[in-house]
């Protein structure tokens, strides 16, 4: 049997790109898509037909298929395609993962990994986790089960864990505003964040209106439009390309069990993280301290604190009191989400988080740089708590 | 732009083992599917125990008593329908005998719950056909 360690350092990030987030759009996910795929491949400096693997990380990509992608970019024999529409928002980290097999397996050469949220103009989360017609395993038994009783967006599932994690640990409204608060101040310094110039106190954190307790407004994610994309080669072809390679150490998927339905799982904080850090870090050969910064899936400040314990920042239950005193702050012990991440920056399903994640290692993020960063960690989560993890270093 | 599914009051969709557990409810029967082989109930249900493999199945009753395991409290509404319910609190109970299910708990101010606190279900008639399975402090 192969190790999975061999997979350590073998791909590499080449290529980012990231089209202007903005809450609506005149234009389609297909084009949105098309030219931040285009950002990508120039910055990689390879000829789009070069092309040979495509992974769309929910399988449509907002209505574009691996077919619109090789029909635009010439790609006359594409290899290999793969997607992980299951996964919710931890499928931009599988979706590397999936990619980083197709490349260390020879399988393909240049991995194109896609992703445009159209979270503005077109269906909402909500529509979306409560649809059986969207092939999410958990749909039919929120429709069933859980909606007739009021139950039937992400941020009342995602309360349910918050809650229970305030009722065991004693984490409290403030831990939770200051994810948000950290959040925003990093969107201030990026120039492709929603909320940039929209600076947020705890006292206005405080001040929000509920949606469901204990999440406020301002514990939830944006609703936004854009895309982005990255291309990913092998490390012993990224030698001749254009930008400094930055390699994946190690990746995994994990899954909470069982995974279709929160209330009945034995702990509902035993998320998919808690299967996949381990053997990500693992795979890597590193620890979690030697994590220089962490572009974490927030689509609620709760389920960043739970991610932030699972990746091993810190205990169990012990997430809440990580995230004060700006620990998670640029300067902090832990920069978490240097760009304002889904809270600040932009809901772009954590593609956003990927590419921030490559920024920082190409150690060109200017006043919001994670100074001397070598290691960064990437988290998805999504699907009810299906966790992905990426450790990636330049 | 956007279109929102819970604008209506939804009710489940009554086909295959949600029409039987639904049409319990109706009976004012609160039932769970169990393992016809080794007794494990699971819930939400689905074909195969994933103790025993048996695909045989039964329809088990419960005492109906359960205790709060965790709840939110909705105070923006997900949908038209759900404005003048608000707030409510939308609670996990964790049934005597082990499932546990989305439900109200209702005769008590959301902010008066607690985890662990007992309760007991009831049965709202909310059409001729759908009645759901409520819970009240015991």
């Amino acid at each position: 049997m192969a190790d999975p360690k061999a997979l350590r350092d073998k791909t590499c990030v080449v290529g980012i790109g990231e089209t202007a987030y903005t809450r609506g759009t005149t234009k389609s996910p297909l084009q949105l898509s098309m030219e931040a795929t285009m950002m990508a491949i120039n910055d990689a400096g390879i000829k789009p037909s070069q092309i040979d693997g495509v992974v769309l990380p929910n399988g449509h990509n907002g209505g574009a298929t691996a077919g619109d992608y090789a029909a635009n970019l010439g790609i006359k024999d594409l290899i290999y395609t793969a997607s992980f529409p299951e996964m919710g928002g931890a499928q931009m980290v599988s979706a590397m993962e999936g990619a980083v097999l197709a490349l260390a397996s020879g399988i393909c050469d240049y991995v194109l990994v896609p992703h445009c949220s159209y979270f503005y103009t077109g269906a909402r989360a909500r529509d979306m986790t409560a649809n059986p017609s969207n092939a999410l395993q958990a749909a039919e038994y929120i429709r069933d089960y859980y909606r007739p009783f009021g139950v039937g967006a992400p941020p009342q599932h995602y309360a349910w864990m918050a809650q229970r994690h305030m009722h065991l640990y004693g984490t409290t409204q403030e831990q939770l505003g200051a994810v948000a608060v950290a959040m925003r101040k990093h969107a201030q310094l990026h120039p492709n964040a929603i909320m940039r110039g929209k600076p947020m106190t705890m006292a206005d954190y405080m001040a929000s209106r509920w949606i469901t307790w204990p999440y406020k407004l301002l514990d939830c994610s944006l609703e936004t439009d854009g895309a982005g994309a990255f291309v990913m080669t092998t490390a012993e072809r990224a030698k001749d390309l254009k930008q400094k390679p930055v390699y994946v150490s190690g990746i995994a998927s994990g899954h909470p069990y069982p995974p279709h339905d929160i209330p009945n799982r034995p702990d509902i904080l035993e998320i998919g993280l808690d299967h996949s850090a381990p053997r990500a870090y693992a795979m890597a050969g590193v620890k979690p301290a030697d994590i220089d910064f962490a572009e974490i899936y927030d689509c609620f400040t709760g389920q960043a604190i739970l991610q932030i314990e699972s990746a091993g920042f810190c205990k169990k239950g012990e997430g809440g009191p990580f995230c004060e005193n700006g620990n998670i702050e640029l300067g902090g012990k832990l920069p978490v989400n240097t760009h304002g991440g889904l809270l600040s920056q932009a809901h772009n399903t954590s593609m956003n988080h990927v590419i921030e994640a490559v920024a920082q290692l190409r150690l060109g993020c200017g006043e919001r740089q994670v100074k001397d960063a070598e290691l960064g960690v990437v988290t998805g989560w999504g699907g009810h708590g299906h966790g992905s993890i990426a450790i990636l270093r330049n | 732009m956007n279109t929102n599914v819970h604008d209506d009051y939804q009710l489940p969709v009554l086909q295959g083992t949600a029409k039987e557990f639904y049409t319990y409810c109706k009976a004012h029967d609160l039932r769970f599917q169990r393992c016809a082989q080794c007794k494990t109930f699971r819930h939400p249900p689905r074909p195969l125990c994933n103790k025993c493999y048996s695909f045989e199945t039964e329809w088990a009753p419960v005492k109906g008593t359960g205790k709060v395991y965790c709840w939110t409290v909705a105070m923006a509404p997900i949908g038209k329908a759900w404005v003048s319910y608000m707030p409510y609190a939308a609670v996990v109970v964790e049934l005597d005998e082990g499932p546990r299910v989305a439900t109200w708990v209702t005769g008590i101010p959301p902010d008066q719950l607690k985890v662990g606190m007992p309760v007991k279900v009831w049965y709202d008639e909310l059409t001729p056909e759908v009645t759901l399975a409520k819970f009240k402090p015991l």
